[in-house]
């Protein structure tokens, strides 16, 4: 049964199994085990980043293909239901709309950039995408009219979503059931669907095909698939599923704006987990996304503390200054790349 | 001597035996004169040109080092965005000589400014490529994604020495204005930014085909083994070449940030998307096609910012799906063996 469900693809290692389902549970328990608006916002992003970071992996892992558009397509997903709510008000029709819409724009969009791009170099294909999304995120943060510029846009979201809105009338485990919370189990529970349709595809003969064209293109050629339409479409997927995450941040943060959807850093922050969680290994992208955003959210205070006690030796207060923590991170990444290209998953799968 | 002789290839034209990316150029720089006023269109150009060579200096480096041993260094933005520091630590003590409307007394200023950020740079560039680069040679999933880790590492180091806020860096007075010819007014920083962007060109081209180690560096892109069996080092040749690609990376660095007047660490990897632009334009590898692709995007950024100012940032997006659409290989591909 859980190995059907796994796809055939079991996390092989019992420290891997024991920090997936440390990471599942925890963030299925969240709302009662840690009660808070703040670490109900860490468990939503943490399982939205899941799906972002899979679907990075799918390419980046998989097919050997780094994109710098990934975050493009994330920002489709979560301005097409912002657009969509601004413009219709918050329905569920609005939310359907807009989500259908966008996901077409990214198809297309992800189509022609392939079809464009991945017949060269792969080397290309990461430069156009580069210059592609950075084009996107200006025009985004420009067309003012439409996507509120630099600010972005607020709105509001059905009432049965927000904190408002309680189900049932006496707490439940001492917890009140607000719209929050439904929309955090439907935020996680979409994702980890998302995460097991997307375990299923680099478990087929299609993901199969895939790593073949990473481990050597030129022979999966010779062998008579037809490696720029599997990149193709692996590349679709792959924005098909960002979009499907930036529908859901869109949803959870009520707010998009060039900053939370659009911007290098996150894209940044992307690579940053998929190398270090794991290339090539789907539960890479759990592990990943949950040490990567727990780190961006209580790393800081710890190195504030650190950057305190070192005061009055040079330099060093500077280094461990709570602003500095993606310094630290992008040492660890360069270091994981050298050292440990399969991550942490592929360290505690040997 | 016949025409066959391969050693006469470097007696010819750049452009060699394709005389197609020029009239391109010659299209797309007089064809806006139908929509544009001569007088507008010579100062639009003069700007175009500016910016063009400025996004030269800084991708020439890198598309010579991808040239010549297929490294692609995604980091490269961190020696622009360094370069300008550099410069702008030196200039801003130096107001004494940069606050004077007096363009002697400001090249004093400007002089070692640019002499330090190039040296530091250049050494940077160096330690880069022996502690990041050397080990993912062959590798270009890798070595996409250690320049891109050497990157975030380098802006957050650039943080930690001058802080986290962006540093306005005002041009030196004398480089302030405009001078005017007649009834048409040019920018005085574009002029010299020309000047500086055609000596950088003429230096580069004059050193790849008039000389012994340009011809070595030729040659290495073209078939690097040969070379090596002929008893050059060519890891030694490319070294030398990734040292001086930061060093202009830096140069160039100053250059925009002055231009900016301001200067972030973010700049670098905003700068990089042009520069990307440029040598895919080009033909990854080829020093004469990024300088051709380099005046194209200037040019074609600046008539649409005037024609149409919404469409300017897509403008290069479809410049370079047009160009890629004609040849998939850029402007000048590069043959290598």
């Amino acid at each position: 049964m859980l190995d059907r469900l796994l796809s055939g693809d079991m996390p092989r290692s019992k420290a891997l199994g024991l920090l997936v389902l440390i990471v599942v549970l925890g963030l299925a328990l969240t709302p009662f085990v840690f009660p808070g608006t703040r670490s109900l916002d860490v468990a939503a992003r943490i399982s939205v980043f899941i799906v972002l970071v899979a679907s990075y992996d799918l390419l980046l892992g998989y097919t050997g293909i780094v994109s710098f558009a990934h975050t493009m397509f994330f920002g489709i997903g979560a301005y097409g239901v912002a657009l969509a709510i601004a413009r219709m008000g918050p329905s569920w029709e609005a939310i359907g709309i807009g989500a259908v819409v966008a996901l077409v724009i990214s198809a297309l969009l992800a189509l022609i950039i392939g079809l464009f791009s991945l017949r060269v170099r792969a080397i290309f294909f990461a430069m156009v995408t580069l210059a592609v999304a950075s084009a996107f995120q200006i025009l985004a943060s420009q067309l003012s009219w439409l996507t509120g510029g630099e600010d972005g846009l607020t709105y509001r979201i059905p009432s049965v979503l927000t904190p408002g809105f309680r189900l049932f009338e006496e707490p439940v485990l001492g917890v009140n059931i607000t719209g929050r919370t439904l929309l955090f189990y439907g935020i996680f529970l979409t994702a980890m669907a998302l995460f097991l349709l997307m375990l299923r595809i680099v478990n087929s003969p299609f993901g199969r095909v895939l790593q073949a064209i990473r481990e050597n293109d030129f022979r999966a050629e010779a062998l008579g698939y037809r490696t720029v339409v599997y990149r193709t479409v692996a590349s679709v997927l792959a924005a098909l599923f960002a979009t499907l995450a930036g529908i859901m941040i869109a949803l959870w943060l009520r707010y998009t704006g060039p900053a939370t959807t659009l911007s290098f850093s996150i894209m940044v922050d992307i690579l940053l987990m998929v190398v270090i969680g794991g290339m090539g290994s789907m539960y890479g992208a759990i592990v990943g996304a949950a040490i990567f955003i727990l780190a961006q959210n209580y790393l800081q205070a710890l190195m504030k503390q650190a950057s305190v006690a070192t005061q009055g030796i040079p330099l060093l207060p500077e280094l461990l200054h709570s602003d500095r923590w993606l310094l630290w991170l992008g040492v660890l990444f360069v270091l994981s790349v050298y050292f440990f290209p399969t991550g942490i998953v592929g360290r505690l799968r040997k | 001597m016949t025409t066959a002789d391969p050693t006469l290839a470097a007696k010819k034209p750049i452009w060699g035996d394709d005389p197609w990316p020029m009239v391109v150029l010659a299209a797309i720089a007089f064809l806006p004169l139908l929509l544009i006023n001569p007088k507008t269109w010579l100062v639009l150009t003069v700007a175009g040109l500016a910016m063009g060579m400025m996004i030269f200096i800084m991708a020439s480096g890198l598309t010579l080092v991808f040239g010549l041993m297929g490294v692609i260094n995604f980091g490269h933005g961190a020696f622009i965005s360094l370069g300008a520091f550099l410069g702008a630590t030196v200039l801003l003590r130096m107001t004494g000589w940069t606050g004077v409307d007096s363009i002697p007394l400001n090249l004093v200023a400007v002089l070692p400014a640019i002499v330090f950020a190039v040296l530091v740079t250049g050494a940077l560039g160096w330690a880069f490529e022996r502690v990041i680069i050397r080990p993912v040679y062959d590798n270009h999933l890798k070595q996409i994604l250690v320049t891109i880790g050497g990157i975030i590492v380098a802006e957050q180091m650039i943080h930690v020495v001058w802080g986290p806020d962006q540093i306005a860096l005002p041009r030196p007075l004398g480089f302030k204005g405009a001078v005017g010819f007649g009834e048409i007014v040019f920018e005085k920083y574009r002029l010299l930014a020309c000047v500086l962007g055609l000596a950088v060109f003429a230096g580069l081209h004059f050193m790849l085909n008039r000389t012994k180690l340009g011809l070595l560096i030729r040659a290495g892109v073209e078939n690097g083994q040969m070379v090596e069996a002929l008893g050059y080092r060519i890891r030694l040749l490319f070294v030398l070449v990734f040292v001086a690609g930061s060093a202009l990376a830096g140069l160039g660095g100053v250059m925009w940030g002055l231009y900016q007047e301001i200067i972030t660490a973010g700049m670098g990897m905003e700068v990089m998307v042009l520069v990307f632009i440029v040598i895919i334009i080009g033909g990854l590898g080829s020093v004469g096609g990024c300088f051709v692709g380099a005046i194209l995007v200037g040019l074609v950024a600046n008539y649409t910012g005037f024609l149409v100012p919404k469409l300017a940032l897509a403008s290069n997006i479809g410049l370079m799906v047009v160009i890629l659409m004609w040849r998939p290989q850029g402007l000048f591909p590069v043959i290598r063996q």
